[in-house]
């Protein structure tokens, strides 16, 4: 089992009622998508709020940053950084800049 | 004493404004969904304290959220919007088949029977139905697959159902609305649908008079005679007395017959109100007048109300969900707009005043009169 910190973006505290970080005992091998899944699971009001219903892809406007990297792209299936496998950092969930 | 609650859509959040049946005092709260863009909110005519409102960000797609205490607090119900069954193409603006894919709610309305059973009017066109209180949705995909549904095309808002008309007397009669489709009537609870444009024309379509392709903007209907409707078009005011089979333009005298939103009266079923918008390419009121124009013959004949509505350099807009009334014995009559001010008249339209100004870009206004 491994403990992963998340970090969700200001609209999703306050859908999910939660702090800046939420920590996550992940079962499974701690892929991008084990994590959101557990995630989903925990909260179940953030379903659709960054993977889209169905396809489970991620939204357009939704990028997920980790141990300074930007894993928006890696396949759902990597294994997350080192650093946040051990819980050093956190996964961000961040929302792409916008104006208006 | 009547309390008269004004449920208010805006860019950046949702406003609940509260008054007596004086109407002359008003608390404003809000915003609810801060920052989230909040298209409609709808309270139930069965428990007017159940309220659903729709909340979308480009981030996070759509919410609902519905209350239970008249809008004090919330709690998110679900967000799963599936297409039933094959997908299907409608036209996209080059022209080519485009597959429906799910956007947002436009519109939300709750039924006269079951304060648990809400309708909802999407983008890509479609009729959504929750019977547990929004927790989950149900396609009605007999509009959808109507034979015509591949010739749908988009407007330059998107391709969204907008207008949900119920029949209090008949839950089977539901009315839609469809940018940039048209009207369609059902007669048996959503299951089939029939075209409810007979008799539109509209020149910007290669064939005027084709059963789709109207810009329908907003229907309204008086619920003692639901078989009487009224649309804003784009361009042309009209009125249909059979349930959308034939329509006539009443356009009248208006300044301008283009616009968005259609208010009926709350008790006169043929005091119809507008608010003019000079043209298509200019979404402001004609010479920077703000206008309510109201017909008390059903059309035709149109009178302006100006009393305390800015009369010089206005040009703001008012959206096709902006404007409702209440039922109290003197009419209520609202309107919100895009420059964040929310007017009120509690006397049919005859005085008005901005009872609150500088919110976000309103979207919504709907009205509840509670006992």
């Amino acid at each position: 089992m491994t403990e992963v910190r998340v970090a969700l973006p200001a609209h999703l505290r306050t859908l999910a009622r939660t702090g800046s970080e939420v920590r996550l005992e992940v079962v499974r091998t701690p892929t991008i998508a084990a994590v959101l899944d557990e995630l989903e699971s925990c909260y179940p009001v953030l379903r659709g709020t960054i993977r889209d219903h169905g396809s489970a892809h991620r939204r357009a406007y939704i990028r997920l940053f980790g141990a300074g990297r930007d894993l928006s792209h890696e396949s759902p299936e990597s294994l997350l950084p080192a650093a946040v496998r051990s819980g050093a950092e956190p996964l961000r969930v961040v929302g792409a800049i916008a104006g208006g | 004493m009547s309390e008269v609650r004004l449920l208010v859509g805006s860019k950046k959040g949702a406003f609940i404004l509260r008054s007596d049946s004086s109407r002359k005092d008003w608390s404003v709260e809000g915003p609810h969904f801060a920052g989230m863009e909040v298209h409609h909110l709808q309270g139930s005519p069965v428990e007017p304290d159940r309220i659903y409102a729709a909340q979308w960000t480009d981030w996070h797609g759509q919410l609902v959220q519905r209350s239970d205490d008249g809008g004090r607090s919330w709690e998110p119900v679900g967000n799963e919007f599936s297409y039933a069954g094959e997908t299907g193409t409608h036209q996209w603006y080059d022209g080519t088949p485009h597959p429906w894919e799910f956007k947002r709610i436009w519109h939300l309305r709750p039924s006269y029977e079951d304060a648990d059973t809400v309708y909802a009017g999407v983008e890509d066109a479609a009729l959504f139905r929750s019977g547990d209180g929004g927790k989950t949705w149900m396609e009605l995909d007999g509009l959808r697959n109507h034979s015509t549904g591949q010739d749908w095309a988009p407007g330059a808002g998107g391709m969204c159902l907008h207008t949900i008309l119920l029949d209090p007397g008949n839950p089977a009669r539901i009315v839609v609305a469809i940018s940039a489709a048209g009207a369609f009537r059902s007669d048996d609870g959503g299951r089939s649908w029939s075209v409810a444009t007979g008799g539109l024309s509209s020149n910007y379509m290669p064939d005027p008079t084709a059963p789709i392709g109207h810009c329908v903007h907003k229907l309204s209907m008086h619920p003692s005679r639901p078989d009487t409707l009224f649309m804003q078009k784009h361009w042309d005011v009209c009125r249909s007395d059979d349930a959308g089979r034939n329509w006539t333009e009443v356009s009248g005298n208006l300044p301008s017959d283009f616009g968005f939103a259609i208010a009926s009266h709350a008790h006169e079923a043929e005091t119809v109100y507008v608010v003019p918008i000079k043209s298509d390419a200019e979404h402001f009121p004609p010479e920077g007048k703000l206008r309510v124009y109201r017909s008390r013959t059903g059309g035709g004949e149109w009178e302006a109300l100006t009393e305390g509505l800015p009369q010089e350099n206005c040009f703001v807009d008012v959206m096709r969900d902006a404007m409702a009334v209440d039922s109290l014995d003197e009419c209520g009559v609202y309107f919100g707009t895009t420059g964040g001010q929310v007017y009120a008249s509690p006397d049919e339209g005859e005085s008005w005043r901005a009872i609150v100004e500088h919110l976000p870009r309103v979207h919504s206004v709907e009205v509840q009169t509670i006992p």
